[in-house]
């Protein structure tokens, strides 16, 4: 006999018990320490803070560990968090260019003040799966340069000084704040950025591919790319004057695209630009081509139709935690959605299959 | 979970939400924008309905909560624990003895009172975005009361299918201005939309909260040759015998066998309760 499903509540706790045991896998295995992942998975730290949009390494860390190493869920977790946190005020904005170097490159020019640095990067690397980490990780220490003491000036301003690379005007209007504010269309350059920065990386890389391959192409030369640590100021009432409050590492992208001018505008380069929390490359770059293409109507240019080109289209479905929740969803009970469509379809072949018997003592008659 | 604020929401952020339903119910049907939070269940899982009800809720309210109509489904207990735990509100599944209802995809079938609120969890707030997908346009289409394309679709329904194609989700529209979607529940439900409860609708990924104040006219739209039917299931239900009461289809074994049951555990509860036995049903103890 069918017992209307009770018990829903014992097999959420069963799950949940069972849920926690498969996280912590064989117990005979060390169990991982947060500095373990902060320190080893950085670059997985850096995603889920740059798209849980919260620095704090630590937090990511145990977000990681608590999601048994499900990214998104884990940025999920992070996201959740930082919605509950008291908000006391806008920080100062970042000068990257007062940026502490780790990485800095530069794909138009050789040479430039500042210089070309690699730093930590996997691009020279040859894709070898190395069997001597699966035994021992130790690794020699790498050799240490003299740090640069002066600051290391962008890449654009020198084509800004010859005046061929757009102007970014500077302005003191309040940007919009993406997580107090509904979205709506346009949504103005401010809050695009918000919503590209802390965007599905995959997303946003599939977007700036998709222009790359021609779907509103804006051929884009990596101008500078750097990544480095800068500090944070914020201005505090009681004291009149803006005190530094701790320092976040940063990637800054800065495309230098192609553009023919206009009836008004002489030919010149122009912009797309990517800034991301932590050590975030791939990230950067695609924002940048994402943030270039969605420029269209600014500079003048065709809407090509292009999904890269259609703020509403991105800007809607870039966010991997919305993305994610609705289309998991479809998994939660719609037996009574279902029910519905299942009477439907039976009365309308129930319709046609009268209709066709119909027909056809109709035509036996004939 | 005493580091939490009481319904877990902070005061400021319940403060904009309240502002969203109060505009929400001075004009019933238009979706209000509102900014939503993240919450510490996914977008999909009623973070819509869980604020709204956040922002409603007073320490001495009674609280319900059904998916599906039913008390007992994974996520609706999901929901009542996450209440229990952050406001410490009572619960109950009784429908009559509860102040705040939250629901995903039914109406409850007792009738609510005046004294009574009605939180749906809705997925997709516009009930012109799937004929038109831009945001921008339909707030447009809104504004001019434009809603020709929702007639055509419903026009070239029947001329496909000799019925209008919409058994859940059936747009309605509200005082003779704004189209509304009711949320998923089955088209069965709409004639219930005009309550003297207030029914209020969260759209948390979506961004949008808008509300039917008690007794508000709402009319399921149709045209006078194929005009809108109510449908459920056409037997009683096997439990408790209820011939008015919105079925579920249960498969009972591997030949396929069906019973019907209410979707709405509470009221077949009632009804059990009162002596009411049907096909498959035990005498009550």
């Amino acid at each position: 006999m069918y017992v209307a499903v009770k018990g829903g509540e014992r097999a959420i706790d069963n799950a949940h018990a069972w849920l926690a045991e498969e996280r912590r896998g064989d117990t005979n295995v060390a169990e991982l320490s947060l500095a373990q992942i902060r320190e080893q998975m950085s670059l997985a730290v850096n995603r889920v803070m740059a798209e849980g949009s919260l620095y704090d390494p630590d937090l990511a860390a145990l977000a990681i560990k608590q999601s048994r190493g499900d990214l998104i869920e884990a940025i999920f977790l992070i996201r959740a968090y930082r919605t509950t946190l008291p908000r006391f005020g806008y920080s100062a904005a970042v000068d990257t260019g007062a940026m502490t170097c780790d990485r800095r490159i530069s794909a138009t020019f050789k040479d430039a003040p500042g210089g070309q640095v690699l730093g930590p990067t996997f691009d020279y690397t040859h894709r070898l799966l190395d069997f001597k980490l699966a035994a021992d990780g130790e690794v020699p220490q790498a050799p240490i340069a003299e740090p640069r003491m002066e600051a290391t000036p962008h890449i654009t301003e020198f084509l800004q000084g010859e005046d061929i690379i757009e102007r970014e005007p500077a302005s003191d209007a309040t940007p919009g704040d993406l997580t107090r504010e509904p979205m709506s269309f346009p949504a103005g350059r401010a809050v695009r950025l918000q919503s590209l920065a802390r965007g599905d990386e995959g997303f946003i890389l599939g977007m700036a591919y998709s222009t790359q391959r021609g779907y509103a192409r804006n051929h884009a030369f990596v101008g500078e790319l750097r990544i480095g640590k800068v500090p944070v100021e914020m201005e505090i009432p009681e004291l009149g004057f803006a005190i530094e409050i701790g320092e976040v590492e940063l990637t800054e992208c800065e495309t230098v695209n192609q553009f023919k001018g206009s009836k008004t505008v002489p030919p010149q380069f122009t912009r797309g630009y990517g800034l991301v929390f932590g050590q975030s490359e791939r990230k950067s770059i695609a924002m940048a081509l994402v943030d270039r293409a969605l420029r269209w109507e600014e500079l003048g240019e065709d809407n090509l139709g292009a999904a890269a080109q259609d703020e509403e289209f991105v800007l809607s479905h870039c966010d991997n935690i919305q993305a994610t929740g609705f289309l998991e969803h479809i998994k939660l009970p719609h037996y009574v959605d279902f029910q519905s469509e299942l009477e439907l379809v039976r009365k309308l072949r129930r319709e046609a299959q009268e209709l066709a018997e119909q027909m056809a003592t109709q035509e036996a008659a004939e | 979970m005493s580091d939490y604020n009481f319904a877990y929401l902070d005061e400021q952020t319940k403060r904009m939400i309240r502002r969203a339903i109060l505009k929400g119910l001075a004009v019933p049907g238009y979706q209000v924008p509102f900014a939503s939070r993240e919450m510490p269940m996914p977008y999909g899982w009623g973070t819509g309905g869980v604020q709204v009800t956040a922002a409603t809720l007073v320490p001495e309210d009674s609280l319900k909560v059904i998916d599906q109509g039913a008390d007992d489904t994974t996520n609706a207990v999901s929901i009542r624990k996450f209440f229990e735990r952050t406001a410490g509100v009572a619960t109950t599944e009784e429908t009559t003895k509860a102040s705040v209802i939250q629901t995903r995809h039914r109406i409850p079938e007792a009738e609510l009172s005046e004294d009574q609120i009605l939180v749906y969890q809705v997925p997709i707030p516009e009930p012109l975005r799937f004929l038109e997908p831009r945001e921008t346009e339909t707030r447009k289409m809104h504004s001019l009361e434009e809603y020709g394309l929702m007639h055509v679709k419903l026009y070239e329904d029947i001329s496909q299918h000799g019925d209008i194609a919409t058994a859940y989700a059936y747009p309605v529209k509200v005082e003779e201005r704004y189209v509304m979607d009711p949320s998923p529940i089955p088209k069965f439900d709409n004639p219930k939309l005009e309550m003297a409860a207030i029914q209020l609708f969260g759209a948390g990924r979506e961004q949008r909260i808008y509300a039917l104040p008690p007794y508000t006219r709402v009319v399921s739209l149709d045209f006078e040759d194929y005009p809108f039917e109510a449908t459920k299931a056409d037997y009683p239900c096997d439990l408790c015998a209820a011939e008015d009461s919105y079925l579920d289809e249960v498969i009972l074994d591997d030949a396929g066998s069906r019973m019907f049951v209410c979707s709405d555990t509470d009221y077949c509860r009632s009804r059990r309760a009162e002596g009411h036995v049907g096909r498959l049903g035990e005498e009550a103890a």
